[in-house]
This record gives structure tokens, C-alpha cells and sequence, in this order.
């Protein structure tokens, strides 16, 4: 049948090949450098892919439970360094490699660094808590080190100009990527401090890669922030870049928006605080007005002085005079800003006599009208007491008079 | 004045009528007191212009900074 000729089967041929290349050392476990192409995530999470370089392509699988464990998102184009062992795909009729771990070509060296550098300085205490500085909160001038162009540059004035314009913002210009950009960094933080004083420093760049953001990893940027006495906000790249420069720093921006944001007050909200305080000045002096005026008119019912009425009546003009300016700088303050204006509706129930009570002041009633005086009282009557949010029945037990 | 000094001022004065034990005189007192603080700062925010410059090292000096084209 096989008329003395030896033939195999494709099955028989692969298992064999495959059986060789299993038992060659050093395929079993090899590093092998190269590019990446065809990279595809399957939904299993397996990823297939094909390692290259100029003159040759090897294909190659990483399989679930190794791709997990990857540090970065393979896509194409991507230099790497790749750990695993070759074999063959029998149903493919193809050999290719098993990828067990894969990094970025020269990532991992800055990994180490990292680690290590922030290994260092947190033992040297530069990270401590205790050694933050408070951010002002109402800066009068901002130094920002960072790029004089670009994204980051541009967001950072458009939130300062709409958050508190009062600011004035100094720019160092530096380079913030590149060989020399650490030291242009410790230069900005240096000239502030030493030369142009600002209360507060942002120093930042936009978003990149680990190599792009690599200044703000650097010994002496991390050192020139934590010698500074201007308390330092740091704002690089996006919220999930983190830089030795964020630990060091007194504060942490996720970005340099969120700096600008960090670094001042918000207009609107300090626009709210001098409504309310002056409602709130309003509303005090207005019932102390009116105690006073009250205070007056029992005096005189008492005494029958004449000329009394004449007075609680002056009174009661300067009360009418004040409220008519409260409320026509009201009106004035709504016809100027429009937006507000359901804001102070709110604000001018604070007028009511029933705020008195929210501050948890009380009246006493008796047969309906208010007291004044302990005199007024005899032990056993029945008292109203009017609160907030009802009011009490009481009987009088005992009464002490201040004279 | 300065805006952070107004802010603080007028904080104080408000604590002052709140607390209340403050003759009717001083009251009106520390209410002009403190329309007039809320207007100086309401005037210091209404007019208020950010103002961006950049810095030139090399000479110690500050140029205004062109907001418009970066």
C-alpha cells in the first residue's frame, strides 16, 4: 500500500516538528525585541499579534491570564520587548511564539526609576503631610511654570479669568519636555521664589506620554518644589498620570484646569456670600430696630410721657427709611445682575420675623399679645409660647425679675 | 484696600450684629459699616480684568502676555 515509501500524515508532521522545536532550551523561555503590528484583542481576551522588525515577522499570542497582567494597551507601532516560548500551531500548520510577559521597550528602566526615586524621597520625609503648605485663598498673584504654548497654558488662564479674574497670573515660560526641561522647571520654581514672589505656584504641562511627562519625575524638579516657601500646585498631564512632582507638591491637580480651579475662589460664590451677608446685616439691624421701637412705645404707655409718640414715630420712620434703602439696593442689585434674582427672593424672606425665630428665639404670648415683661405675668397663667416650627401651651410656675 | 482684607472685615462685622448685645447706635454703625465693605469688594470684583504677563529671565522683566493667540 505504502509501496515501502514512509509517509505521514499532516497531524503526524506538525506533532513532530513541533515535538523538535519543544525540546530546543532556549526557545522555551526567550526575550526577543520587535514592533508591534496586526495587534488584535479578541473578546476572549486573548491578543494576537505579530512581532516584526526590518527583514522578518513572527507571529504570536499572549494568552488571557498573561495579557492581564500588561501594563500598557499593545497597539500598533509599539516597540516592545517580549518574554515567552516558540512553538508550533498544529491547526494552523504555523509556529509562533507564547508571550508569558511583554513591556515597552525602555519603560521598564523608567519604571525602576521611578519606584526607586519615589521610594528615596518618601523615606526623606519629603512627602510627609505635615510638610504641605496651605494654597491661600485669595491669591493676588499666581506664578505658572509651564509651556507659554499650548493646551495647558490656554486652559489654565480661561478658567482663571472666569473663576477670579482679580488674579494676576506671571508666567515662567519653560520647556516642559526634553533633556533639559527639568532643569528649566527648578529654574521657573527658583525665580519666584527668589526674584518675582507670587503667593501661590502651578506647575504642570498638558498630557503625553510616560517619556513627555519624564521632567516632572526628576530628582531636582522633585527637590526644587519641596525647597519651595510659595506653596507649589502641581498639575501634569491627565488625572490618571501621576508624577513624582504630585507627591512632593502641596497640592495635586488632576490637570492644569483643575489647578487653575484649585488655585482661587469662585466668583459666583463670593458674589452669593456678599448678598447674603448684606440680606443678613439687614434683617439684624431691622429687628433690633424694632425692639428698640417696641421698647419705646411700653415706655411711654407706661411713664405717659407726651412726647413720647413723637419719638417712637421718628422711630419708626428711620425703620421705614432703612428698609426702603435695603430694598432699593435689592432692586438695584436685580436689575444689574437678572441671574441672581431668584437667589435674593429667597434671600429677602431672611427680612421676615420668622427668621428671628429659626436662629431659636422665642415669644411669649399671653391672650394673644406678645410680652414684654416679666411684670406682665402672674404665677399660674397660661402662656402661648411661639417657636419655629410650632408653639408650646405653658403655665407659669415661678417668675425672677432682673431688678 | 486690599480684596482679602475687605472679605475678612466685612466676616467680622456681620459676626458683630449677629451677636447682638451691641447698642442700637453701634449697630447702625457696623451696618454702614459693612454695606460699605460689601460694595468696595462688589466694586473690586466688577472691575477686575485678569491680568496675564510673562516673564523674561534673562533680563528680570515682564511683558504682557497675549492671551489671545496661544
Amino acid at each position: 500500500m505504502n509501496d515501502g515509501r514512509r509517509i505521514a500524515t499532516v497531524t503526524q508532521i506538525n506533532n513532530y516538528i513541533k515535538a523538535v522545536l519543544d525540546k530546543v532550551p532556549v526557545l522555551q523561555s526567550i526575550w526577543i525585541k520587535g514592533e508591534l503590528s496586526n495587534c488584535k484583542i479578541h473578546s476572549s481576551g486573548h491578543i494576537y499579534l505579530t512581532l516584526k522588525d526590518e527583514g522578518a515577522v513572527l507571529k504570536a499570542v499572549m494568552f488571557r491570564n498573561s495579557a492581564a497582567l500588561l501594563n500598557f494597551k499593545p497597539v500598533d507601532g509599539t516597540k516592545v520587548l517580549a518574554r515567552g516560548r516558540i512553538s508550533v500551531y498544529e491547526a494552523g500548520g504555523q509556529y509562533q511564539m507564547y508571550i508569558e510577559e511583554m513591556e515597552q521597550e525602555g519603560k521598564g528602566d523608567l519604571y525602576a526609576r521611578f519606584e526607586a526615586l519615589k521610594k528615596k524621597l518618601m523615606q526623606e520625609g519629603l512627602f510627609d503631610e505635615e510638610k504641605k503648605k496651605k494654597i491661600p485663598g485669595f491669591p493676588e498673584t499666581i506664578g505658572i511654570v509651564t509651556s507659554p504654548t499650548g493646551a495647558a497654558i490656554r486652559d489654565m488662564i480661561n478658567v482663571l479669568r472666569r473663576r477670579f479674574p482679580m488674579v494676576k497670573v506671571v508666567i515662567y515660560p519653560c520647556l516642559v519636555q526634553g533633556e533639559n526641561a527639568a532643569q528649566s522647571i527648578v529654574k521657573g520654581i527658583e525665580y519666584f521664589n527668589s526674584k518675582r514672589k507670587t503667593d501661590v505656584i502651578i506647575a504642570g504641562r498638558g498630557g503625553g506620554s510616560i517619556e513627555d511627562l519624564w521632567a516632572f519625575n526628576e530628582e531636582i524638579t522633585a527637590r526644587a518644589i519641596a525647597a519651595s516657601d510659595i506653596p507649589v500646585i502641581s498639575a501634569v498631564g491627565h488625572e490618571v498620570d501621576f508624577t513624582i512632582s504630585d507627591f512632593v507638591a502641596d497640592l495635586r491637580a488632576p490637570t492644569p484646569s483643575a489647578a487653575a480651579e484649585l488655585a482661587v475662589p469662585d466668583i459666583f460664590e463670593i458674589k452669593n456670600f456678599l448678598n447674603s451677608s448684606h440680606s443678613r446685616m439687614a434683617s439684624l439691624l431691622k429687628n433690633k430696630l424694632s425692639m428698640q421701637a417696641r421698647g419705646l412705645e411700653l415706655l411711654s404707655k407706661r411713664s405717659g410721657i407726651v412726647n413720647f409718640p413723637r419719638r417712637i414715630a421718628e422711630k419708626e420712620q428711620t425703620i421705614d427709611a432703612l428698609y426702603e434703602r435695603i430694598m432699593i439696593s435689592y432692586k438695584n442689585k436685580v436689575e444689574l445682575n437678572e441671574k441672581k434674582f431668584s437667589a435674593l427672593c429667597g434671600k429677602l424672606s431672611a427680612l421676615s420675623p420668622l427668621a428671628v425665630f429659626e436662629r431659636g428665639y422665642c415669644a411669649a404670648l399671653k391672650d394673644g399679645s406678645l410680652l414684654n415683661s416679666v411684670k406682665d405675668v402672674t404665677i399660674g397663667d397660661a402662656l402661648t409660647v411661639k417657636l419655629t416650627d410650632g408653639e408650646l401651651d405653658c403655665n407659669v410656675t415661678g417668675r425672677r425679675s432682673k431688678e | 484696600m486690599k480684596f482679602e482684607e475687605a472679605m475678612k472685615e466685612l466676616e467680622e462685622t456681620v459676626k458683630q450684629l449677629e451677636n447682638g448685645e451691641t447698642s442700637l447706635e453701634d449697630s447702625m454703625a457696623l451696618f454702614e459699616k459693612g454695606v460699605s465693605l460689601t460694595r468696595t469688594c462688589q466694586k473690586l470684583l466688577n472691575e477686575a480684568q485678569l491680568k496675564v504677563t510673562k516673564l523674561i529671565a534673562e533680563n528680570d522683566s515682564e511683558v504682557e502676555f497675549d492671551t489671545e493667540n496661544i
